[in-house]
């Protein structure tokens, strides 16, 4: 299978130097195949969202390659990581401008990897097919167009945001824990949308959750971290026989884990 | 009193262009700019020497509006390359401009009664800057429709969602501020030419009166949802100077100027912050997440 992602040799602390020193990453490794739909899970502090900061750009590591297809990513600002990346947030107000309308968010997001130029922002053509796009999520916003997202509820935004963030066909989607901030019934319609849309458009795709059956349910792969390592990673038929209890069972072998080395510390 | 208003508008519709600049910078890109204040008096400075030199009042304009950018650059930089906070990036350049002005004019105050200006012409004053105000705003408006506007709007709206978008948003706040600057000092050049001098001083205040312009327009305006930003901004700068004159006439102390042009920027600020919060309630009632989460408690 091809690889498309190859995260090498990662180390990242934060305020070094200082009494808060936090190492992250010592010498993390991940590499992620064309079409991988991988769920990542892991205790608070693991690393799972410092990874994705640095997949995206937003932060840089210390050392180490973030290679997209051909491309080193862990040097480049932000906005250029962008390009070949969706991202959805666990706020829904992240991935929208709310004092703009759907139809000028949609054709922002339309127009990414394009010239952002002195033309109309607004190309009458393409709203039968934001119309199209809209309905396919089942949430009446087809007939909302005109509306300013500020005024959607969370469960619209984060659906229109995930509709922005794969609009432009990125060569990977990153999600944030992106139905963490929503109610269990919206949190269920988003990652169903979630999971139509990946298959749909076969994009690959890294999700953070702490939602144990989502991940066990979601994707083709599921990685677990603890303290900046993979801790464990499966994916085929044997993920598909993954169950809950197999998992809680990994995290209680986590935590006695972390008692034995406190036990040392204070002995 | 035909004259009284003939000036009331003729200073009203300068200062719209001014607002129109403060504009962009105060509500579009949410960045509190108080260079304007600095490339106010610029673009009258310009204007004074370019006039003085023999140069075509029409060109003078236009070279003012390029000093302007380049003030609004200067804050831009200070702002996005050396990190410098938005506040005092704007005060800095504001600061520096002062000794700037200073340079190009050679002096303090340089009268323009003897020069040819756009205002030597059959034409009514009052129409030639009726004419500049609404062609800033209606240009503006266009500005704001295209897929630039419409990035310009999102930084001020969402930082992250333009990154996202694979763009550098440090280049479209700069955009912005050097077209709010250049519309600022384009109006300094109307100014200076209308009053028949350009002066040093002339710039104190400019912010917030084109704040008071904006936040005025927004107040008298709030239920419609039919009339522009820029319109309401436009007018508010015309009610401003109105509301300006008609104390002046009613014996307010012209020293006292400034100071009640602040007590009137809290006051409307403090009575658009208490509306607000009412405002919000509203709209969380209304829409909320009827259609996805209609039957859980949380809605």
């Amino acid at each position: 299978m091809l690889s498309l992602l190859q995260v090498q040799n990662l180390h990242k602390t934060f305020n070094s130097n200082t009494v808060n020193e936090n190492t992250v990453f010592n010498n993390f490794n991940l590499t992620v195949n064309t079409g991988d739909f991988i769920t990542i899970i892991g205790s608070n502090g693991a690393g799972k969202s410092t990874l994705l900061n640095i997949i995206s750009g937003m932060i840089k590591p210390d050392e180490g390659s973030i290679v997209l297809k051909d491309k080193d990513l862990s040097k480049l600002p932000e906005y250029k990581c962008t390009k070949y990346i969706g991202r959805v947030f666990q706020d829904p107000s992240m991935g929208t401008s709310p004092s703009m309308t759907i139809l000028e968010n949609m054709s922002m997001a339309y127009n990414k990897g394009k010239k952002f130029d002195l033309t109309f922002g607004i190309n009458k053509k393409n709203i039968s097919y934001f119309k199209e796009l809209l309905s396919s999520i089942g949430l009446g916003l087809e007939d909302k167009l005109s509306t300013k997202v500020k005024l959607l509820s969370g469960g619209q935004k984060q659906s229109l945001a995930l509709l922005i963030a794969v609009m432009s066909k990125p060569q990977l989607l990153l999600l944030d824990e992106h139905t963490a901030a929503l109610d269990p019934k919206t949190s269920e319609k988003v990652n169903a949308l979630t999971e139509a849309i990946v298959n749909k458009e076969k994009i690959t795709t890294l999700m953070v959750t702490h939602n144990l059956t989502h991940a066990i349910k979601m994707g083709n792969r599921l990685i677990m971290m603890h303290h900046g390592n993979l801790i464990f990673d499966i994916s085929g038929e044997e993920k598909k026989k993954l169950t809950i209890e197999k998992l809680l069972q990994k995290f209680e072998e986590i935590k006695e884990d972390d008692l034995l080395s406190d036990r040392a510390l204070f002995s | 009193m035909l004259s009284f208003i003939i000036s009331t508008l003729l200073q009203g519709f300068i200062f719209a262009v001014v607002a129109l600049g403060v504009y962009i910078t105060y509500r579009i890109l949410d960045f509190p700019d108080m260079s304007v204040d600095g490339t106010f008096p610029l673009g009258a400075s310009v204007a004074a020497l370019c006039l003085s030199k023999g140069i075509n009042p029409w060109t003078a304009c236009g070279f003012a509006f390029l000093a302007g950018s380049l003030g609004g650059l200067a804050t831009a930089l200070l702002h996005v390359k050396l990190k410098i906070s938005n506040l005092l990036s704007g005060i800095l350049v504001m600061i520096g401009l002062y000794s700037i002005n200073l340079r190009i004019m050679g002096k303090s105050n340089i009268p323009l009664f003897n020069y040819k200006t756009i205002f030597n012409s059959d034409i009514n004053p009052v129409i030639i800057v009726a004419v500049f105000a609404l062609l800033t705003k209606i240009v503006l408006d266009l500005f704001l429709k295209t897929k630039l506007g419409f990035i310009l709007n999102a930084v001020g709206d969402n930082e992250q969602l333009v990154t996202s978008l694979g763009i550098n948003k440090d280049f479209v706040k700069t955009v912005g501020l050097m077209l709010s600057n250049a519309i600022a000092a384009l109006a300094g050049a109307i100014m200076a030419q209308n009053q028949g001098f350009a002066d040093i001083g002339m710039g104190t205040g400019t912010v917030v009166i084109g704040l008071a312009a904006v936040i005025l327009g927004e107040s008298v305006f709030r239920k419609s949802n039919i009339v522009k930003n820029t319109t309401m901004v436009l007018i508010g700068a015309v009610l401003y100077k109105l509301a300006i004159a008609v104390a002046l006439r009613a014996g307010l102390n012209p020293n006292d100027l400034k100071l009640v042009t602040a007590l009137i920027v809290i006051a409307v600020l403090a009575t658009n912050n208490f509306e607000i919060k009412g405002l919000k309630n509203s709209h969380k009632a209304a829409k909320g997440g009827v259609i996805i989460a209609s039957s859980t408690k949380s809605s």
